[in-house]
């Protein structure tokens, strides 16, 4: 029996093989070429749209999602039943109004929910490809998005925004397909992943291939899971989307449902049982061996390696406008990067808007609905929408 | 941001504004140094088709002229301006600013290196006014536009009309229009003694650009 037949006889609607969203088929003739030099075809993007593409095929708004997110960004989850990852932005009425913009979202190359990747079935082996699938790198997954968008009849994108590696695509996108992006929303982001993002990183990873069920990463093929690696890779990262205040504020050393602590190694601690939470609701929706490529594909991730070492070089002469965004308390993409980011957009000449917002929500704060954030987010949209001449 | 160089006073009638925008020819390249909420960069882009940046120290300032749809960036002018290169710029401005900076002698020679002509408006601290509060009421200054206390004021080289005209000679740069406003916001428009000026004048406006190397 092969892989694919286990897992729909086991009742699982794997999203990986057949996702609840609409897909784009790139045949033989459309090869990904990919950085490491190996070639992906055939390959599948999942994506996700909302709106209406006006006459002109001058609305349209590609969001960008982040190493744990998916396509769909405004509609109801189909493994989880909770609303789109980016509700709070994106939607009838929201500064990424999809009564006015063709909003597309698409899994990216190496994800789990439908687009090609390592849980998806090698045309050559007829088993999933687990750790056989090809490195990608964030260029990579631009250049698939970018096929896709020519499928999808579209020149030009009005905007391309996305926070944390969603926003690696968005500068990816600027530097690599300037005369495509009109406008550009990085958030919570960097030019380069740092040495300390990639440790991070490297401890996760560990800790999946440190699961005796990940079989060398064959586990679809044995029927296992390493749910135990995957969960601890979550937990770990977790810590670094919040800070210090945020816990602090949200758990201190409140016991979880105790009054003193029970001398043992159970979860006395709120902030224990919520991690503990946390990794457990991660690997029911998550492919462990798509963490480890979509991890990987971050810490390669350096714009300025790109180009000579210059960063400002990237975006010489771009006209795209950008609007730059990072957070008081997020440590792990500090404002000092998106400030970087700046001077480098400066040098280059280009229109470039920058806050840091006040919040001591951390490196997730991208994802939530702060004040500050959506007025910066729509004003800049709303200024962006009149210069292309998109009237209400 | 540690120091407060971009905190301009609080401003209800900022004649020097209208003074300043209509001094810019449309069309042209601006950056505003210290942008404030972005009035003057609004009246710019709106009224005379400019390409207007800003730079603006305060976060709350940066945030609402994002949520105008105004191309600002939060920085600090005595750090931030080194970043630019050369002549990207028509007109670089410092609206009721340069008293808030560091370093206003290197603040400006980075204006004129990056822009072909700067502009910088200030209070001037040897009008009548400050000069008596000084003399007779022996404490420093406090009017409407200048009303922080001596201990928390953000202003921290005041300076007159002859000593901003004195800076101006030091770096060799060219003076192509001066102008005074009175303390109703009206332009003194005689071409009057440098003394006349600094002593009625509240504020002046300068527009200089670069001399000869």
């Amino acid at each position: 029996m092969t892989t694919r037949r286990k897992i729909k006889e086991a009742g699982i609607r794997n999203q990986a093989i057949d996702p609840a969203s609409p897909v784009m088929q790139f045949g033989a003739d459309k090869p990904l070429m990919l950085d490491s030099g190996a070639v992906l075809s055939p390959f599948t993007i999942a994506y996700q749209h909302y709106g209406t593409l006006n006459a002109a095929r001058s609305n349209a708004v590609l969001i960008c999602h982040a190493l744990t997110g998916d396509q769909h960004v405004a509609n109801k989850n189909p493994v989880t039943g909770k609303d789109g990852w980016w509700q709070t932005l994106v939607g009838p009425g929201k500064c990424i109004d999809t009564d006015r913009y063709f909003v597309i979202c698409s899994n990216v190359i190496g994800g789990c929910m439908g687009t090609t990747g390592p849980a998806s079935i090698n045309p050559v082996t007829g088993e999933p490809y687990g750790t056989d699938f090809p490195v990608v790198t964030i260029r990579d997954m631009v250049r698939a998005q970018a096929m896709l968008i020519e499928a999808l009849g579209i020149e030009t994108l009005f905007c391309v925004v996305g926070g944390s590696m969603g926003g690696m695509q968005v500068l990816e996108w600027a530097a690599s397909y300037p005369e495509k992006v009109f406008s550009a929303m990085p958030l919570a982001t960097a030019a380069k992943h740092s040495a300390q993002n990639i440790a991070f990183h490297e401890v996760g990873r560990q800790a999946v291939m440190a699961d005796p069920e990940w079989r060398a990463g064959r586990y679809l093929e044995e029927g296992t899971r390493p749910e135990k690696g995957l969960a601890v890779a979550r937990m770990a990262a977790h810590i670094t989307y919040l800070s210090e205040p945020a816990l602090q504020r949200k758990f201190g050393r409140k016991f979880q449902d105790r009054v003193a602590p029970t001398f043992s190694f159970d979860a006395d601690f709120q902030v224990e049982s919520y991690l503990r939470y946390q990794g457990a609701s991660f690997v029911e929706r998550f492919d462990a061996n798509s963490y480890l490529y979509v991890t990987r594909a971050m810490d390669y991730f350096d714009i300025a390696a790109d180009h000579g070492g210059q960063l400002a070089k990237a975006f010489m002469n771009t006209k795209t406008r950008f609007c730059v965004v990072s957070f008081t308390s997020d440590w792990l993409f500090p404002t000092a990067d998106s400030r970087a980011l700046v001077h480098a957009l400066n040098a280059g000449g280009a229109s470039v808007s920058f806050v840091e917002i006040d919040s001591d929500k951390g490196h997730d704060a991208f994802l939530l609905d702060e004040p500050e954030l959506m007025a910066t987010t729509g004003g800049f949209i709303a200024a962006a929408a009149r210069a292309r001449g998109l009237g209400r | 941001m540690s120091n407060a160089a971009f905190l301009s006073e609080p401003h209800q009638s900022r004649v020097d504004l209208m003074l300043i925008s209509g001094m810019i020819e449309p069309g042209s390249r601006v950056l505003d140094v210290g942008c404030g909420e972005g009035e003057l960069l609004k009246l710019l882009a709106d009224g005379r088709n400019v390409d207007a940046r800003g730079i603006e120290i305060s976060r709350e300032g940066v945030a609402k002229a994002v949520a105008k749809g105004l191309a600002v960036i939060q920085g600090d002018a005595d750090t931030d301006l080194a970043d630019y290169p050369d002549d990207v710029f028509d007109y670089v401005i410092l609206s009721q600013t340069i008293q808030a900076t560091r370093n206003p002698r290197q603040v400006l020679e980075h204006m004129l290196r990056i822009g072909r002509r700067a502009i910088v408006s200030f209070p001037n601290f040897g009008h009548w006014r400050i000069r008596s509060q000084l003399m007779f009421g022996g404490h420093m200054p406090l009017t409407e536009t200048l009303s922080y206390s001596w201990w928390n004021t953000p202003n921290i080289h005041f300076c007159t009309i002859r000593d901003f005209v004195g800076l101006v000679d030091t770096i060799g740069a060219i003076q192509e229009r001066a102008s005074a406003l009175d303390s109703n916001g009206r332009l003194i428009r005689f071409r009057l003694p440098w003394w006349f000026w600094n002593l009625f004048g509240e504020q002046a406006v300068f527009v200089l650009k670069r001399g000869r190397e």
